[in-house]
């Protein structure tokens, strides 16, 4: 009998749902709960906190979490894996221990910490990894940058004890490899070279990452296609993704029993495949994985097999993401109805534009779409024919102010009210007069492991 | 047997799901059987994909062919006006896209059509009753 770990996912997201993790707890035997708090946009959204409050900075939803989940996790001996820290880990494991101690609750928070690289990417000025753009077109404007660390801050965290280990940016896939490479005590590479059967088997526990990081994503949940999503049971009590991991880095994926969902070779490949672009080079942080040797092997009742994954050496440069101020946006959405509802919509945007031009608005695009119509496909959406168009109940404009100006876009709302009494008839709906801000533009770059690495810490805390 | 060519949309044959990084948008299409990836296989092409996807977002495309899952990987690029942080669309993570991409008509024929339409789901979606 070969010795397996039972992993499950967390969050998929900043303010994900955490009633399928306390299924997994308590009915999926799960030893450790991993969850990634992070998408790209996030930490833009934790820059803006951070501005506010020093204190904040941290994904605030792993307080609430944890106060609902930890009593059924330490009863059980549950382990916790996240990245909430985002750009304040310390900030989180305070705020953790705080609502901790008032509990009179007891564990062992570590906090990982060294994935702020803003200075040092200041001294190297590292171009845009895909454009190519010069580092110093934004140098003045970066607010933010951090690495994506892997798995090693968390397989050491766990080999001092920790109950909770909370990060930074640690990349999504590695949150979960971190538990399995520490419980199976998979070789890294850091001390003796990873052999091919190593780097093989951290392929698989990425994987398995992968398949776990998007919570119901990984589980049936956003399913996209024509009728079969309708075959999907009880989304609204849908069970994440669990992995059964064995020490040779073979997996089941399955969920909990009684929760909603689906796990099948259907639901479980499109998440394989979700971001990963090139598939036979998912980069990260300890392996790169090609996913063209793997085999997922439906085995009926939710259980799907992975086995596989093929592993090449890591890179010996980390992702960084970037952020930096890219000016202001301010929109407003205003509808028309019935008669000629789209031809006054068009009409409203040309009086907008007028307006723009009157008062020398700087601005550098007008962006409008008419949701309802075209705002998820463009150009591809069809619209309705004139006569069908033409009679169409009603119709919405949303239009978008991209300024460089904060003025231009604070005051854009302002440019619709006379339009009320003024412009054409049959209006509904006006929303937007006080809404703009401020955009942030994202700066993927590559650095060199040893920059980043030398600098990790990982403190471990009683409370 | 006849081999009348018809134009289908890809939706009648396969699956699909669409994310983001950075300016480009990742899509993952997914055939139900082996029959139907032999024909996605032949009639999804970056160039076929890029031309669909022109008259709206004139990126380049990259294909990969993934047949151990029966899958096909693309990647449009300059697709989110720099980026999700800073897209101005409503859908500024690109997260609808792979329903665009759903659209895109392929030529195939009846028997073709009717042989991918027959062919068991690999996937386990419950038990008969």
């Amino acid at each position: 009998m070969k010795k397996s770990i039972r992993i499950g996912a967390g969050l998929g997201f900043y303010g994900d749902a955490w009633e399928p993790v306390l299924a997994s707890i308590e009915k999926g035997g799960v030893h450790y709960i991993a969850s990634d708090h992070l998408a790209e946009l996030t930490l833009a959204i934790l820059q803006k906190d951070l501005q506010r409050d020093a204190s904040l900075g941290y994904a605030r939803d792993v307080v609430p979490f944890l106060m609902a989940l930890w009593p059924a996790m330490a009863q059980r001996k549950v382990r916790f894996v996240c990245n909430a820290g985002g750009l304040n880990p310390a900030g989180a494991a305070a705020a953790v221990r705080a609502a901790f101690a008032a509990k009179g609750w007891s564990a062992r928070v570590a906090v990982v910490t060294g994935d702020d690289v803003l200075k040092e990417v200041a001294d190297l000025a590292p171009p845009h990894m895909f454009s190519g753009a010069v580092f110093d077109a934004v140098r003045d404007r970066m607010v933010f940058a951090n690495a994506y660390l892997g798995a090693r801050p968390v397989i050491s965290a766990l080999q001092q004890g920790a109950d909770i280990v909370i990060t930074g940016r640690v990349a999504d896939a590695a949150l979960f490899l971190g538990p399995l490479a520490h419980a199976f005590n998979w070789n890294l590479g850091d001390e003796t070279p990873a052999t091919p059967t190593d780097l093989n088997r951290l392929a698989q526990g990425l994987a398995v990452g992968h398949l776990l990081e998007c919570s119901g994503q990984g589980s049936g949940g956003n399913f996209g296609s024509l009728q079969a999503w309708k075959a999907i049971p009880d989304l609204a009590h849908i069970g994440y993704p669990i992995a059964e991991v064995c020490e040779d880095g073979s997996a089941i994926i399955t969920k909990a029993p009684g929760t909603g969902g689906r796990i099948n070779f259907d639901t479980v490949r499109q998440q394989l495949l979700y971001e990963v672009h090139n598939p036979h080079a998912y980069m990260s942080p300890d392996v790169v994985l090609d996913l063209s040797t793997v085999t997922l092997e439906d085995i009926g009742q939710d259980r799907v097999r992975m086995t596989g994954a093929t592993g090449h050496a890591r890179p010996e440069q980390l992702k960084v993401v970037g952020g930096y101020r890219d000016g202001f946006k301010a929109e407003v959405t205003w509808g028309f109805s019935w008669p000629d509802a789209y031809d006054k919509a068009l009409a409203a945007v040309e009086m907008v534009k007028a307006q723009l031009a009157d008062k020398a608005v700087p601005h550098e695009a007008l962006f409008v779409e008419f949701p309802g119509l075209n705002s998820a496909h463009g150009a591809l959406a069809p619209l309705p024919d004139a006569k069908a168009l033409a009679e169409l109940n009603e119709v919405w404009v949303r239009m978008v102010l991209r300024t460089r100006d904060k003025k231009a876009a604070d005051g854009f709302g302002r440019l619709f009210p006379w339009m009320a009494l003024s412009g054409p008839a049959y209006t509904c709906g006006f929303q937007g007069l006080h809404n703009s801000s401020e955009l942030l533009g994202i700066w993927p770059a590559l650095i060199g492991r040893q920059a980043v690495e030398s600098r990790t810490r990982v403190e471990v805390l009683q409370t | 047997m006849t081999a009348t060519l018809q134009k289908i949309q890809l939706a009648r044959l396969a699956h699909a799901r669409s994310g983001d990084k950075a300016d480009w948008v990742d899509f993952g299409l997914f055939a139900w059987n082996a029959t139907g990836y032999a024909v996605l296989a032949r009639e999804v092409t970056a160039q076929r994909v890029a031309e669909h996807f022109a008259p709206w977002l004139p990126g380049r495309v990259e294909c990969w062919p993934l047949p151990n899952i029966l899958a096909i990987k693309l990647v449009l690029h300059d697709a989110l006006q720099g980026g999700g942080a800073r897209n101005l669309r409503l859908d500024n993570l690109g997260k609808s896209m792979a329903a665009a991409l759903l659209r895109m008509e392929i030529n195939v024929s009846t028997d073709e059509l009717a042989a991918c339409l027959a062919a068991p789901r690999v996937g386990w979606w419950g038990d008969k009753p």
